[in-house]
């Protein structure tokens, strides 16, 4: 093994004497400037959730994600790993299937934003959330708003003729076949493996 | 993440001047990777400056018969304008390779080209890294290095530029626009936008302080055959091992690209020259200063056998 | 009520509503937003402050200081605590590591410190402002290098994890055919989508957690060891779990730091683990090497069975028993199966989605395929030729209810195995390879005692009450249909409440015990209210029948409704009987797969379940549940890879990004069978559990479709491209 430039030497680290070691952080190494005055920055930003406007007083850190389900207390929009890695925070802006988690509140003034309070209720059940329950298209449910907020999207996707990764012929007409449907979902995480059954709750769907 | 204050520009300038005139200070575009960073104190900017606002959000035909890309464009637009469909394949095939539904939709054409890296010992604040940390040393050489590079790196960073559309740019001789502070714009070669890591891996790419990306020219299309090999453990929603954009001429010359090697799309004359001879011809030209570890090795072969299973549905 | 010999008649001998495909009581609410998921419940308690964990940054040794004073001054802090400033909390017999507390670091990530403030973002960054330093103690984090000092482990049933049955070395060394191979299996992360998450909120000394928990009263007494307080004091509330695969089984550091947080902010706290925290924090399905050693005669029948199975761990943690399932699969009178365990001084190990047999397959089912080709045997007929009477580990015990050797031809049947080309690399698709594979699947099926009351309302409304969890299992839709089936009503009149340490306690959900289980429980619920109608009636509760919200005994006829309000309480326990039984399930596990010959790439194209596992009471979940498996399964044979750094000892690639697990790309139709079979060993449900059934076997026969598509045979898992591209015919 050849790392001569770890900061703390082979023998401190695979030898069997203690080695006294500062773990310092990336930004200590920075400026290490912590800007008080802006610790108490907050930013007014309005935004359209489920059609209502909605007037909010942030910290600029705060994500879309964390406005919708700390502050608006629309907690159907889930945070899985809050760094895009898994697709549970998908909300739809603007007509268009995002991460939540990876894009500030302040970024999305003046948006209108689509969370899966306003597809539909319990009693009154989207087309694509009743296909899910139809296909049994979920298990634990934690991905399951991101996967149904995704999928009403991506079908306007296919729609406007955006091609994927597996599309065939880039100028032919967009179909929402099953490879199709495979691809374009993946960036929805489903741990619990439900992927077989939601792909055929969107068939369902986009075969209307 | 630390404190920020955050504006929005109305002009390219005004946002490179905002940058330009402030230590800390970071512009946001899509946020994907900016935000990923800052929520691990890896970018921790103290005022970010939007430029969602800026007029640099269309695709425009140029004089010479390309096309001038809006550094704001979307990677979802980019990959379904119809020209770029038509003539530009290869770079529609290299966006819909990368990341997933949601990520393309929010990400920029100038955020893309400034994506860091995926390297895991970057990501984790705990380990030395000259990369986030200059001079702190690389936990990633004698460790975990599988995802990493193989060529064009240094004994300082191995790590790999991990994004999928530069590649594709790369083999369409793309130029990158820039305004700097001082309203002085700029053209960049791709091949001259990122930098290899030598001793200073925290400097990533030509950008000066304050330089904002207003977009990308394609010169005119170059005809032939379009390819985009992305290969990964995952059928989707990963990063590459290897990834190998191609443009390939009826007389069997052409351009080709390694993306996911190196710590820029890795392209070089002599490994063009090289395609009408074979696969093997290539590798040898692009990867002959290649300096892999054991678990990274296979990427040459891999680079090798990807390229031909694109030159063999070139010769069917 | 116990259950002491196989069952006779009972009230759900002809159903109407179990055993038919029905749609999830809570799916309305879970897709629509509406389901409360632990960190969500901005509704039970006001004055909600945010948590955030810190992680030890090494993997073995002290603190040496804490800073904490920036953290202390930042913007919105309410409280900072820090191990150097805690004493260690307790421990219980459900935690290996150390949960918080004190300066020593067991391993990487290990929490350290908890921020409470009164936003999320200002807890995050002024956790970031903790200055820590450290002595650092070296560690063992090769489980290759300590595996040749192992012990045998200890077992959960047995004082060793050994068994054998005749003289295995013996018969093997004398077996006309031999096969000796050595599979290794990765350390694996449950990955589960919700984060570890809780709620904690003190009323005087009385402790109540909104958590997010598979096993809602063993946790309830792991907190009472853990804080040190009485069990009675705490309530634990978990009425939607997203997802947990055994990582949820325990108590984790998110509810003990929301406790002790909440505590010093004197206000509630909720606090849901960062993702890049829970890989190393937490636990996982530690790496296995697994020596399969099979001897044969010439027509291969099986003489001699070995498995040994060498795992590593925190001092005091269990072993991955990969051998687990070899005691129970084929005939062999002479057979050995052993775990041994070292110390490891990774982050602690414990169980995932069936510990044990889920990577034992992936040895044991390679090994019978590597075994059938040198035999010149169809891997079918092989093990036909090996299905045994009794169980060969335990020849005492008979199996309660085996149809494998039906699994396996209705498999073979519908998935067209007779096209399958036995000699590899002979079916070319264009640029793939395309194979075929078969494996075995079995899994124990474990049953245990678990309670319910059941509630009967003057409007003839059912409710169920019963601390069982629904971790994605379909727990409120069985017990809903248990109830209905039995009292006799419309599934839409009855309620099902889940998860809170109120009501009765229930077996929880885990080893795919829970379904099986908890029904059992409502079924005895439902027996004693049952009883108490037809007293009410002045019936006879043996003879009264319930059906359409109606009881009727001879001529007596009587709404149901009449007779409530009503409450009762039933718990099943089980007798002695059941251990002269070996209780399983089975499944013969068919995949065919395609490997590009460019690059090395395995895509699956078809993948089929057939599966015994008695009666099955929702088809429609109980088919999610072997889908579901079956996909965690194509993670582990195709890229789930948890990466040591042997230098730092810790898992590297630590998020969703780095972990790869399979996505909707990566995953063809599939398809599931139940046989129609009834288990009366088990309850008086006839049914058992299905949840881990679907992971003992596919990736096996995924490894087995990739080494027909190429010939090339990969014994270290996860299959990917770089341990095949080398192998693969010349392209250039």
């Amino acid at each position: 093994m050849s790392d001569p430039i770890l900061p703390v030497t082979r023998r401190a680290l695979l030898g069997s004497s203690a080695a006294s070691v500062a773990i310092l952080t990336a930004g200590e190494a920075k400026a290490g400037n912590v800007a008080a005055s802006a610790a108490s920055i907050r930013m007014p930003v309005s935004l359209t959730v489920n059609g209502t406007e909605r007037l909010l007083t942030l910290d600029p850190r705060t994500t879309l994600l964390d406005a919708l389900r700390e502050h608006l207390q629309l907690t159907g929009t889930k945070k899985g790993c809050d760094h895009g890695q898994c697709g549970a925070c998908t909300v739809i802006v603007n007509g268009e299937r995002i991460n939540s988690c990876l894009s500030l509140a302040v970024q999305h003034a003046g948006d209108e934003v689509t969370t899966i309070e306003g597809l539909g209720t319990p009693d009154k059940l989207h087309p694509m959330q009743d296909a899910f329950v139809e296909h049994d298209g979920y298990q634990c449910g934690y991905c399951t708003p991101g996967q149904i907020c995704s999928s009403v999207a991506m079908l306007k996707e296919i729609a406007r003729g955006v091609p994927s990764h597996v599309t065939g012929d880039l100028d032919g007409e967009m179909r929402a076949t099953d490879v199709e449907i495979r691809e374009r979902m993946s960036g929805n995480i489903c741990r619990c493996g439900a992927y077989s059954n939601i792909a055929a709750a969107i068939a369902d769907v986009a075969r209307g | 993440m630390r404190s920020f204050t955050y504006e929005r520009a109305a002009t390219p300038q005004q946002a490179a001047r905002a940058v330009g005139g402030k230590p800390g200070a970071k512009f946001i575009a899509g946020g994907t990777n900016l935000l990923d960073l800052m929520k691990l104190e890896i970018e921790t900017p103290t005022h970010l400056v939007d430029v969602q606002d800026l007029p640099l959000g269309s695709i425009e035909e140029t004089g010479e018969g390309g096309l001038r890309i809006g550094a704001f464009v979307s990677n979802t637009a980019l990959s379904a304008h119809p020209r770029i469909r038509r003539d530009y394949a290869v770079l529609t095939r290299a966006i819909q390779a990368g990341a997933s539904g949601q990520l393309r939709n929010k990400a920029t054409t100038g955020g893309n080209l400034l994506q860091r890296t995926r390297c895991p010992y970057f990501y984790d604040t705990n380990m030395p890294c000259n990369k986030r940390s200059p001079g702190s040393g690389c936990a990633a050489i004698g460790g975990f290095s599988r995802q990493l590079g193989v060529v064009g790196v240094s004994d300082k960073c191995i790590a790999t530029y991990p994004g999928d559309m530069a590649n594709a740019l790369a083999v369409l001789d793309a130029v990158v626009e820039t305004v700097q502070p001082d309203g002085a714009t700029r053209s960049i070669p791709i091949g001259a936008f990122h930098r290899l890591w030598g001793d200073t891996p925290e400097r990533e790419t030509a950008l000066e302080k304050g330089e904002l990306i207003t977009g990308v020219v394609l010169p005119a299309p170059p005809g032939g055959r379009h390819f985009y090999s992305k290969v990964r453990d995952r059928a989707s929603y990963a990063f590459a091992l290897v990834s190998v954009a191609a443009v390939i001429q009826p007389d069997g010359s052409g351009r080709v690209a390694f993306g996911g090697v190196a710590p820029r799309p890795w392209r070089s004359k002599q490994a063009d020259d090289a395609l009408p001879l074979g696969a093997k011809a290539v590798i040898q030209q692009a990867f002959a200063d290649a300096s892999p570890r054991d678990d990274n090795r296979f990427k040459i072969a891999l680079a090798e056998r990807t390229l031909a299973g694109i030159l063999a549905e070139v010769g069917s | 009520m116990k259950f002491d010999a196989p069952a006779g008649k009972t009230i759900v001998d002809d159903p109407t509503v179990i055993g038919k495909s029905t749609r999830r009581i809570d799916g309305p609410r879970k897709t629509t937003g509406t389901a409360p998921y632990a960190y969500e419940r901005h509704d039970v308690v006001s004055g909600q402050a945010y948590g955030y964990i810190v992680g030890s940054a090494i993997a073995r040794g002290r603190i040496t200081a804490m800073n904490l004073d920036a953290a202390r001054k930042a913007p919105g802090v309410i409280a900072v605590i820090a191990a150097t400033e805690t004493e260690p909390v307790g421990t219980s017999p459900f935690n290996t590591a150390p949960l918080f507390g004190g300066r020593d670091i067991a391993h990487y990530h290990q929490a350290i410190a908890c921020v409470v403030a009164e936003t999320f973002e200002q807890a995050r960054a002024a956790a970031a402002l903790i200055r820590t330093t450290y002595d650092r103690d070296a560690g063992d984090y090769d489980l290759a290098k300590v595996k040749d000092g192992a012990k045998i482990a200890p077992g959960w049933s047995v004082p060793e994890d050994i068994q054998r049955n005749g003289n295995f070395a013996e018969a093997y060394a004398a077996a006309p055919v031999q096969l000796d191979q050595t599979y290794t299996t990765p350390d694996e992360a449950h990955a589960m989508m919700e984060p570890f998450a809780t709620i904690a909120a003190w009323e005087g000394d009385k402790l109540t957690l909104w958590t997010s928990n598979q096993m809602i009263n063993w946790s309830k007494r792991a907190l009472a060891s853990i804080l040190k307080m009485p069990a009675e004091n705490i309530r634990l509330d978990s009425p939607f779990i997203g997802g947990g695969f055994g990582g949820k089984l325990f108590i984790r550091a998110d509810a003990v730091l929301a406790a002790l947080g909440a505590k010093a902010a004197g206000r509630p706290v909720k606090i849901a683990m960062q993702r890049p925290l829970m890989f190393n924090n937490a636990t996982h399905r530690p790496a296995t090497i697994q020596r399969v050693r099979i001897g044969t005669d010439a027509d291969g029948r099986i003489l001699a069975m070995g498995h040994e199975c060498w795992s590593g761990n925190l001092p005091g943690g269990s072993a991955e028993n990969g051998a687990a399932q070899t005691r129970a699969l084929y005939s062999g009178p002479d057979n050995l199966t052993v775990s041994y365990i070292s110390r490891l001084d990774l982050p602690e190990g414990n169980a995932m989605r069936a510990p044990g047999e889920a990577v034992g397959h992936l040895a044991l089912e390679v090994a019978m395929d590597e075994l059938a080709e040198k035999l010149g045997l169809d891997p079918i007929e092989f093990r036909l030729r090996n299905e045994p009477e009794r169980m060969p580990g335990d020849p005492s015990k008979r199996f309660s209810g085996r149809h494998l050797v039906e699994c396996l031809r209705e498999g073979a049947d519908r998935f067209g195995w007779s096209a399958r080309q036995s000699r590899p690399a002979s079916v070319r698709d264009g640029r793939w390879l395309v194979g075929m594979g078969v494996a075995a699947g079995y899994r124990g099926a474990p049953i245990t005692k678990s309670a319910a009351r059941v509630s009967l309302d003057n409007a003839g409304r059912v409710r169920v009450e019963t601390d069982m969890t629904d971790i994605g299992t379909g727990s409120y839709t069985i017990i809903a249909q248990t109830a209905a089936e039995c009292i006799g009503v419309p599934l839409d009149q009855v309620r099902v409440d889940l998860g809170d340490s109120r009501s009765p306690v229930s077996s929880g959900s885990g080893g795919q015990w829970g379904a099986a289980s908890s029904t059992a429980g409502v079924y005895a619920a439902c027996v004693e209210l049952r009883r108490m109608v037809a007293e009410k009636f002045g019936m006879n509760a043996d003879t009264a029948r319930f059906e359409g919200g109606r009881v009727v005994d001879g001529k007596t006829r009587r709404r149901l409704a009449e007779a409530g309000p009503l409450s009762a309480e039933g718990q099943m326990d089980y007798g002695d009987f059941q251990n002269d039984y070996d209780m399983g399930t089975y499944a013969g596990h068919f995949a065919e797969v395609g490997v590009d010959a460019y690059t090395g790439e395995v895509r699956i194209r078809r993948m089929l379940a057939v599966c015994d596992a008695g009666r099955i009471l929702n088809p429609l979940s109980a088919r999610s549940q072997v889908i579901g498996a079956m996909v965690m399964s194509a993670g582990s044979a195709l890229m789930e890879d948890l990466v040591v750094d042997k230098r730092f000892g810790f898992f590297v690639n630590h998020d969703l990004a780095g972990y790869e697990v399979p996505v909707h790309a990566d995953i063809p139709h599939q398809e599931v069978v139940f046989l129609d079979t009834l288990d009366d060993v088990i309850s008086p449900l006839k049914a058992k559990g299905v949840g881990e059934l679907g992971i003992c076997g596919p990736g096996a026969a995924i490894a087995n479709a990739v080494y027909n598509a190429t010939g090339v045979r990969v014994r270290d898992y996860p299959i990917t491209l770089d341990k095949l591209i080398d192998k693969l015919p010349d392209v250039a």
